[in-house]
């Protein structure tokens, strides 16, 4: 008897949504740190696994020509942010990584407490999903 | 509060993540971490002239107060450490730009090499044990890629090994971090030097104290140096040159630090152990430095030796001792860096490591051999050169707190430093020229105005070491009166 050839149809698909799942849920993970269990390194993981999962169901080149970043870029753009809203802060004459905070009335949201601290947990969300992705695609690159 | 005090680790660090992002222009690295290390260099002088006026310069991160924040701290030690380390490196990086090939410049060389400044001004500023530790991470793991980084079998050996080396004592450190905070409740080194003088520093804490000497002992290649050869012969000249006038400095800094401003109530177990351990260092590093017949080797062992030497003034524990260790720590940075330089660039022109198969270097190039030469002499400790004032003082300092043993085993070390130099200069540069210009495996072009500018270095730092003295004496001052020290950090606030 001959055996059909395997497809991934069913994961393809799921992962479709579960990708997305994942990827809202890192944004809450990340916008509720700060008061909350939460914070850019794990909120920057799961964004990074919910990319991953992508590779895995479909295989790298399809992925490749849909996402076209350079993930190596992430870690100094994020590390640029981080380090430059500790230098803002220094150029306002306050001392180097000084934050602060205000309570905002925001439209669709009500009050909201926006801090500068965001800013900096901006950068390090960058820093981990650019050094997760490009440590895991370069060893699944190695061929040799 | 000085803002000043975070620019040495903002500087490298934002100039290092900039330049990921230009990863192919390669004159656009070149001209940017220069300018950035002269960037750096003004700030250390800048700091050294605000600190002779006004005394220790701290700063807060984040106005969060001096125990629960975390706190910068400069005083004149670590400033002139830090302005050393820094023309130090701008000159290295001088060398860099001749000698590397373009594949490693285009391997994120520049950023490396400007995170590993940034480990090291952030190990010479922070106030905070804790951020001792994680700035020794940064240096280690720039330098673990700058060991690796070409790929050739024998770096990747030597790179596992050291990571290997460097991962243990570091978890080693973790713990005598976590050992000490169990004890004290505090991790600012000023509040740890107010604690642990209130309780005393009982068999409990001298215990935890010897940890961290084991610890940092291995970073600076005091008595535990045994991957320091290995891994010091392996990454390209220049940055064995770094690796061998910075990262041993750093260890040695961080040993100075703790037991001078934290742990120096119990000197006749703790200084003493350190004075045994660095005659160890010196006799075992003298006896590798002249035993063997590679130039590589030799050299490396030499940084042993200036590492043992500089702890024995440590041990002795008396200003003289301690002013002459400050020299020679200066000395030594700019000496060691020096010594990798030109013997990287004979190892460049012969295509060799083994001094048997070069001779009569001195024939095609005397400027080289010279300033050879001339670093001998240096290292040595022949006046009027840098080495001279601090082999002097250290000597004199171990004599008059009664350690001649060590004074002598200080002084049987110059010998061997002095033997093992010679060797390599008879030998690639006396003799018969057997290596015509035309038959050199290299040039060096572009390469000898770095050595000039370090040469020129230790000749001027021997010959106006009068102007050095009120700064050193400064560095002492704060080294053993270390209310200095806590003061400047709790700016009067008062200590929990």
């Amino acid at each position: 008897m001959k055996w059909p050839r395997p497809n991934n149809m069913m994961l393809q698909v799921a992962i479709r949504f579960i990708s997305l799942i994942i990827f809202a849920f890192s944004i809450y993970l990340f916008l509720a740190g700060h008061n909350n269990p939460g914070g850019g390194f794990i909120g920057g993981l799961m964004t990074a696994s919910s990319l991953l999962v992508l590779y895995l169901a479909f295989d790298m080149k399809t992925i490749k020509d849909v996402i076209r970043l350079n993930f190596t870029v992430f870690i100094g753009i994020g590390l640029l942010f981080a380090v430059g809203t500790g230098i803002i802060s220094m150029l306002f004459g306050y001392q180097f990584l000084k934050h602060f905070f205000d309570t905002f009335q925001l439209p669709i949201f009500g009050e909201v407490e926006l801090t500068t601290a965001l800013l900096f947990d901006l950068g390090v969300y960058l820093v981990v999903v650019g050094a997760a992705l490009t440590i895991i695609l370069n060893i699944a690159e190695d061929e040799k | 509060m000085n803002n000043l005090v975070v620019l040495p680790i903002v500087i490298p660090l934002l100039t290092g993540m900039l330049l990921i992002l230009f990863k192919q222009y390669i004159q656009l690295q070149r001209t940017a971490s220069f300018l950035a290390l002269v960037g750096t260099t003004l700030v250390h002088c800048l700091l050294l002239f605000e600190i002779k006026q006004s005394g220790v310069q701290a700063v807060q991160m984040g106005s969060w107060p001096a125990p629960f924040g975390i706190t910068l701290a400069t005083d004149m030690f670590s400033a002139l450490l830090l302005l050393t380390s820094n023309v130090v490196a701008l000159i290295c990086l001088l060398f860099a730009f001749h000698s590397l090939s373009a594949e490693i410049e285009e391997t994120y060389f520049y950023s490396l090499f400007l995170f590993l400044i940034t480990g090291v001004n952030g190990s010479f500023i922070t106030g905070d044990l804790f951020n001792l530790y994680v700035f020794f991470e940064v240096l280690l793991i720039a330098s673990y890629v700058l060991v690796s980084i070409g790929g050739k079998k024998k770096q990747l050996r030597e790179a596992m090994k050291y990571v290997v080396i460097n991962v243990l004592s570091s978890s080693l450190f973790l713990f005598a971090i976590a050992y000490l905070y169990s004890i004290t409740g505090t991790l600012n080194l000023a509040h740890l030097s107010v604690r642990v003088a209130q309780t005393g520093q009982d068999a409990l804490i001298t215990a935890v104290s010897l940890l961290l000497l084991i610890v940092l002992s291995i970073k600076a290649g005091l008595f535990l140096f045994f991957w320091l050869p290995g891994s010091y012969s392996a990454p390209p000249t220049v940055i064995a040159a770094v690796f061998a006038a910075l990262l041993t400095k750093v260890g040695i800094y961080g040993i100075i630090r703790m037991f001078s401003l934290i742990f120096y109530h119990e000197t006749h177990v703790t200084h003493l152990f350190i004075g045994i351990l660095a005659a160890l260092t010196m006799i075992l590093g003298g006896l590798g430095a002249s035993g063997y017949g590679d130039i590589k080797k030799i050299l490396t062992y030499n940084v042993v030796i200036g590492a043992g030497f500089i702890l024995a003034g440590l041990a002795a524990f008396s200003p003289e001792a301690l002013n002459g260790s400050i020299f020679y720590l200066i000395h030594d940075m700019i000496s060691k860096a020096l010594v990798f330089l030109i013997g990287g660039i004979v190892i460049h022109l012969t295509g060799t490591t083994k001094l048997e198969d070069m001779s009569g270097l001195i024939r095609t190039h005397p400027a080289l051999g010279w300033m050879f030469f001339i670093t001998i002499l240096a290292l040595a400790g022949i006046p009027p050169l840098s080495g001279f004032i601090g082999k002097v003082l250290v000597t004199e300092g171990t004599f008059v707190s009664g350690y001649y043993w060590l004074g002598a085993i200080g002084l049987l070390a110059s010998i061997m430093i002095l033997y093992s130099l010679l060797k390599i200069f008879m030998n690639a540069f006396w003799g018969e020229t057997i290596l015509s210009v035309e038959e050199e495996k290299g040039t060096t072009k572009g390469l000898m105005l770095p050595v000039a500018l370090l040469t020129t270095l230790t000749i001027v730092i021997g010959i106006f070491a009068q102007v050095l003295v009120p700064y050193v004496d400064l560095a002492t001052y704060s080294l053993l009166n270390p209310e200095v020290y806590i003061e400047a950090v709790f700016s009067g606030n008062p200590i929990p």
